[in-house]
């Protein structure tokens, strides 16, 4: 199954996928149309100083063993057949457990509507395509991958700079 | 004529010719400005809403317009980040225009003490500019009276004092005068505003989103009055005023057996050169086993010199590339502004050469002429014997030239509408055009203006529009880029007003066009120029109001710039709307990321001078939303 995965070498720190995002989660569906609406579109995909290089984008991970599946008191939480995180509103009690359990900050609050929910990266599996961050990512930092191609092309390119540098 | 282009290239082009020499390029693995469009996709959404700050560097800062943060390092916010930028980019476009005035202000001084090759040519503009400037003219010979407005136009460059520009006071009515004293917006010396709006947009000084905007309405006017205006005025005085000559447009222009001579650019010093001598040594070009040697232009230069020597157009702004790609072009010759740093990678892949001709335009791989208005001739003659030796590494294997080509008729200054009008009423020239506005057989008139940007369709938006305004029987004036647009689909032909104007207008255009001896009717789109000729429009427009006693913000009209791409048309709609014109714009300026710069410029903005703009990028509804205006003002008037 896909993943959006990250070279952090190339991630420029631009936020674009902040946009890309906010944009491909609104109503309007385009840039100047998303302005216009009366609640902002939130971004699931979250670019955050790095301790390596300039940013990195840090998004839902659509975890396998998910810590906040499993705080989850209610069951609201679980993973669906497209292997998305996705959360039930209607069980939702909005206890913020998740927010406590995710390792990488993912949650965050729904600015949709009133009743207590979280709002987080569902990998645009509406869209049918790519997801919107991927697509937008100027230095191609964001990819979107079967994991084990992500790792050969990993292998690949370390041992290429290797032979290079050696 | 061509037909609008429908095929695989619809996404990119309507003309024919442009789509033909696409595929050619896709073919040959020559990479175009579409191309590298693709590659920049998406495009930066920081950026494209202008909360992108980069002033100072501690910088870049955004914002982000869905959520944190909103302010920048120094406090900026969005409106302030945008209203700053927007006036940065307006500086852009009057010092491109102000530095073209000035070289032709420079030439002609030269010219005028006898320093420099080129005859004053518009002895007639020699008088009219020396009236307005307020300069005796009796006794004294046209070299002396150039001399005395040179002098003028230096004064307004020299100025210490707060005395607004002088050019501009010679211009306008007193009523805008008025106005634009009373916004506090009138500009003195041209080079000290524009060093002052740099200063007032530097970190640290203007945090005001709306004294920031008046700025920009007065580096508007700048731009009109020290650019377009002087720019017009000084070229007509060198290189005459134009009156109307009938040309082709399109790539079919270019020869299969002429050296191919394409000027590019926008100063006339240099391309009415090149036509010169393109006459003069045609005998080399053929004694080199040419045909001859046919100049044809591309941006401004190309309606300069159609303008005044009926020179054809090769084409507009995204056909740049496109006329190196037919194989067939012995030399490109360019001076400032709109040439694309890819030329020379274009003309590497055939055996174009490309020349530069001014010390600010230079480009790498290409040979620089430097031309000066004292060493002209020399340097028109060298490019031009370049262009022949040129011509026998032509590569007949790599030929194809577009059959598409369409007549057009240029030149259409105030003083020649004015002179066509003057058949029907030799006395009040202008009251039959206004009778029959009042009448309503001429529903009021937009003037189309601007460039080609790749974000648009090339041509589309210029032609679906204006062929909405002329079906309702709105009478369209064109200058720059645009006018090439509407050139290439016969808009500029008498032809064209029987294919596209509305019944009302048609009876109009051919009532004048019989009375002018044009033996039919007046083309539908009236060419007035290169983009420092919007000039024009605005003097046209002074004349109407002046004479009806009303303001320009009164007159049914209306401005547009639908493919606009340089700072120069951000500029030239700024002066629009301090004139009072609304002006619409077809590709989104980068201000949407301000909720108080947007709504300003689109409606606040009217009850200062009563111009507006109106942002739309559906041709179709650009012309609805110009009409409508242009019906209300009628109402207002009471016609």
């Amino acid at each position: 199954m896909k993943k959006i995965l990250v070279d952090d070498s190339k991630c420029l720190a631009c936020h674009s996928c902040e946009i890309a995002c906010s944009v491909a989660h609104s109503t309007a569906q385009t840039l100047y149309g998303a302005l216009a609406e009366p609640t902002p579109p939130l971004s699931g995909m979250h670019v955050e100083p790095s301790g390596r290089g300039r940013g990195f984008p840090l998004n839902c991970r659509h975890c396998q063993d998910a810590q906040c599946v499993r705080v989850c008191v209610t069951k609201a939480l679980s993973m669906n057949q497209d292997g998305v995180i996705v959360c039930d509103n209607n069980r939702c009690i909005g206890c913020y457990m998740c927010f406590i359990a995710c390792p990488f900050g993912a949650m965050q609050e729904s600015v949709v509507t009133s009743e207590a929910n979280v709002s987080k990266c569902d990998l645009c599996v509406e869209s049918g395509s790519d997801p919107a961050c991927v697509t937008a990512c100027p230095t191609q930092a964001l990819v979107f991958e079967e994991p084990d191609v992500f790792s050969k092309n990993k292998r690949i390119k370390y041992l290429v700079e290797l032979a290079v540098s050696g | 004529m061509c037909e609008f282009h429908q095929g695989s290239h619809s996404h990119q082009t309507i003309d024919p010719a442009a789509a033909e020499m696409i595929e050619k390029a896709n073919r040959e693995n020559v990479e175009t400005t579409w191309d590298r469009f693709e590659q920049q996709k998406p495009q930066c959404g920081f950026g494209d809403l202008g909360v992108c700050c980069r002033n100072c560097l501690q910088g870049p800062c955004r914002i982000n317009p869905f959520g944190e943060p909103k302010e920048g390092i120094c406090g900026a916010d969005a409106d302030l980040i945008v209203a700053r930028n927007l006036l940065r980019t307006i500086v852009g476009g009057a010092a491109s225009h102000v530095d073209h005035s000035y070289m032709a202000l420079h030439c002609l001084k030269e010219a005028a003490e006898g320093k420099a090759p080129y005859a004053l040519k518009g002895a007639d503009k020699i008088k009219s500019v020396a009236a307005k400037l307020g300069i005796a003219t009796q006794g004294k010979s046209d070299n002396a009276l150039a001399q005395e407005i040179v002098r003028a136009a230096l004064a307004d460059f020299s100025s210490y004092s707060d005395e607004p520009m002088g050019w501009l006071k010679a211009t306008v009515s007193p009523g805008l005068l008025e106005a634009w004293s009373k916004l506090g917006i009138l500009p003195k010396n041209p080079d000290r505003e524009i060093r002052t709006a740099m200063h007032q947009t530097s970190m640290g000084v203007d945090g005001s989103p709306i004294n920031l905007l008046l700025s920009s309405l007065k580096m508007g006017l700048v731009d009109g009055y020290a650019g377009l205006q002087m720019g017009t005025d000084i070229q007509d005085i060198l290189f005459g005023i134009p009156y109307p000559v009938k040309t082709e447009a399109n790539l079919g222009v270019l020869s299969h057996d002429k050296v191919n001579v394409v000027v590019h650019g926008h100063m006339p010093e240099v391309s009415e050169k090149i036509v010169e001598w393109a006459r003069k040594l045609e005998g080399e070009a053929i004694k080199a086993g040419a045909a001859g040697i046919n100049v044809a232009g591309i941006c401004c230069s190309g309606n300069e010199v159609l303008m005044r020597q009926g020179v054809p157009l090769a084409g507009n702004y995204l056909s740049q590339e496109l006329a190196i790609i037919t194989g067939a072009v012995e030399l490109i010759v360019v001076d400032v502004q709109c040439f694309m740093p890819s030329l020379t990678k274009v003309a590497a892949c055939y055996h174009t050469k490309v020349v530069t001709t001014t010390p600010i335009g230079q480009l790498p791989d290409a040979e620089y002429i430097p031309f000066t208005p004292e060493n002209a001739d020399v340097k028109a003659q060298e490019t031009i014997r370049m262009a022949i030796a040129a011509y026998a590494k032509r590569d007949a294997a790599k030929v194809q030239i577009p059959t598409h080509k369409s007549e057009a008729w240029g030149g259409f200054s105030v003083e020649t509408i004015v002179q066509a009008l003057s058949k029907l009423d030799a006395a009040n020239p202008l009251k039959p055009l206004i009778d029959n506005i009042v009448a309503g057989n001429v529903l009021g008139a937009v003037g189309v203006v601007g460039c080609n940007n790749v974000k648009a369709v090339q041509d589309q938006q210029t032609v679906e529009m204006v062929k909405d305004l002329l079906a309702n029987n709105v009478l369209v004036v064109a200058t720059g880029c645009t006018a090439h647009a509407l050139a290439k689909y016969g808009f500029l032909t008498p032809a064209g007003a029987k294919k596209y104007a509305g019944e009302k207008l048609l009876a109009v255009l051919t009532a004048v066009g019989e009375a002018a001896g044009l033996g039919g009717p007046l083309p539908p789109v009236l060419h007035m120029g290169s983009c420092v000729d919007n000039s024009r429009i605005g003097d046209l427009l002074g004349a109407l109001a002046g004479y009806l006693g009303v303001a320009i913000k009164d007159l049914p009209v209306a401005a547009s710039a639908p493919e606009l791409q340089h700072e120069k048309a951000v500029s030239i709609g700024t002066w629009a709307v301090a004139l009072g014109v609304l002006t619409h714009v077809g590709v989104v300026p980068p201000v949407l990321g301000s909720p108080l710069v947007t709504k300003v410029l689109t409606g606040d903005l009217e009850g200062l001078t009563g111009g507006k703009f109106l942002v739309e990028t559906d041709p179709h509804l650009a012309a609805e939303g110009m009409m409508a205006h242009i019906r209300a003002k009628r109402k207002a008037l009471g016609i």
